[in-house]
This record gives structure tokens, C-alpha cells and sequence, in this order.
């Protein structure tokens, strides 16, 4: 077997800090799709609260935190951060392994909001997007989730081929706040 | 122009992905005349229309829109799956 060489989405190009916003990846351990099958909503809870400690999130929403988190994720689905979906929920829902597919990263700072006004056509203001809100939305021209994990902290995702243009857009959007100031 | 999504609620317009007129698909009976109509043939009302719209860069949902080509109001939104053309959820 040849000794192959893991590298995260984000190798090489991050940790980044402009001013006093931080960029930074973060590499869940795992990421899974759960897609309840139709009638099983209520179950696919119900097993996702005794085995991982969270339920399953409301439209707009996650549960859990960080390490362990569930974010809605579209229509009828939502995507499980942090630990391996229990194989209890094979039978009442479809599961995706999404480990690998997605570029995930923590925008943390002040003005991070004013950051991603930039770049998402939604309002992400902290009176009207909280804390454990979350919205699959446009990232600079790319289909994202973007969900607030703190005060002044969001994770982004887009899809892992992306993570270059992803960063590099982040970058020129916090440049752009910073000399603001 | 901003959309309401049914699910994600509203939305930029550069969000969504149209498709055309949101139309009932035709009996698997119906004659060589109905597909022509079904394929081909459009009305251009200066008023409402109702279209298909894909939420592609959010809930991926696809969604029977109704706005007006004169006033581009969007008057009413609700979820394809529920809108009668035919197909199920």
C-alpha cells in the first residue's frame, strides 16, 4: 500500500489574519448527509438525540456545538459535523458520507458580518441571524451554508474544489473591511 | 428582485435558476396536438405568469412562481411538488 499524503482543503492557503479578523479551517473528523425518508422525521430525531446528544434542526437552524454539530442542509436534509452517523439511522434515512467533499472554515472577528455582506445575499446582522442560525445561500458565486457558531464567529462551507477561490474571495473582502477600518 | 423561497424564505433573485412556464404535463393519452401546444406554444401576458424557479444556490427546492411582467411583483410562491403539475413527492 503506498503511503499517501492526506491534505485538508485549505492546506497551505490558511490560517490567514487581516486586521482583526481571523480565517481559519476547520476539519471535521466526519461529515454525513441525513435525508430522513418520508414519514421518519420525527425517529431520525429521536436516534440522532440518544446517540450524538442533538436533534435534528429545524429549517434555518443547527443543533449541537462545536465538535458536534447538525446543520440544516436544504431541503429535507441536514449534515452531521463531528461524529460518524450512528448506523441506527441506516434504516430511516438515507446517508451520504460527506467527510471529504466539503471546505469548511471559521470566519471570527468583529466585523465578520460586515465581511460576508460582500459576499452572501443575505442578511446576516447578529439582531436578525443568531447564534445556531444557519442558511444555504450564495458564497461569491458559489452554493454555500453559512451558519453562526458564535458571537462574532460563522462557518462557511462550499464544496471542496473550491476552497482556493473561497479563500481568496474571503481575503479580498476582509482586506476591503479592514481598510475601512 | 427577491423571490420567497417557501422554505429558506426570501431570497436574492441571483439565488434561482428559471426554468419557463410552470405547466401541467400532458396524459400519457394525449395527442401529437397537445405535446406541440405543451412543447412549443407560450403565452406573453403583460400581467401574471407562473413559472418554475430552482433554488439552486440554497435549498435546492423547486418552486411555482407567480409575478407579474409589468410590475415585477412577485405575487405568490409555493413548492412545485404541491402545485399540481403532476408530479409527487
Amino acid at each position: 500500500m503506498a503511503d499517501l499524503i492526506a491534505l485538508t482543503p485549505c492546506d497551505g492557503i490558511l490560517p490567514v489574519t487581516i486586521g482583526s479578523i481571523n480565517l481559519t479551517e476547520d476539519v471535521p473528523a466526519a461529515m454525513t448527509l441525513i435525508a430522513p425518508c418520508a414519514g421518519q422525521e420525527e425517529a431520525v430525531s429521536a436516534t440522532m438525540e440518544a446517540a450524538h446528544g442533538m436533534a435534528f434542526p429545524a429549517v434555518n437552524r443547527s443543533t449541537g456545538k462545536a465538535g458536534a454539530r447538525a446543520i440544516w442542509f436544504g431541503q429535507g436534509a441536514a449534515l452531521l459535523q463531528g461524529p460518524a452517523a450512528t448506523q441506527e439511522l441506516a434504516d430511516i434515512a438515507a446517508l451520504t458520507d460527506q467527510s471529504d467533499a466539503w471546505t469548511v472554515v471559521r470566519l471570527e472577528g468583529e466585523s465578520a458580518a460586515a465581511v460576508l455582506a460582500r459576499l452572501a445575499p443575505v442578511d446576516l446582522r447578529s439582531h436578525l441571524f443568531k447564534r445556531g442560525h444557519t442558511a444555504r445561500c450564495e458564497v461569491s458565486h458559489m452554493m454555500g451554508s453559512i451558519t453562526r457558531v458564535g458571537p462574532e464567529a460563522f462557518q462557511i462551507m462550499v464544496f471542496r474544489s473550491m476552497a482556493r477561490t473561497l479563500v481568496h474571495d474571503l481575503k479580498t473582502a476582509m482586506a476591503a473591511v479592514d481598510a475601512r477600518g | 428582485m427577491r423571490i420567497i423561497c417557501p422554505i429558506c424564505g426570501d431570497r436574492d433573485r441571483r439565488e434561482f435558476y428559471v426554468k419557463g412556464a410552470a405547466l401541467a404535463r400532458p396524459e400519457a393519452s394525449a395527442t401529437l396536438e397537445d405535446w406541440h401546444d405543451h412543447v412549443n406554444l407560450r403565452d406573453n401576458p403583460a400581467g401574471e405568469i407562473k413559472e418554475l424557479w430552482y433554488h439552486e444556490m440554497g435549498c435546492s427546492a423547486w418552486i411555482e412562481v407567480c409575478r407579474s411582467t409589468v410590475s415585477h411583483e412577485i405575487v405568490s410562491t409555493r413548492l412545485a411538488s404541491t402545485a399540481d403539475l403532476g408530479g409527487k413527492r
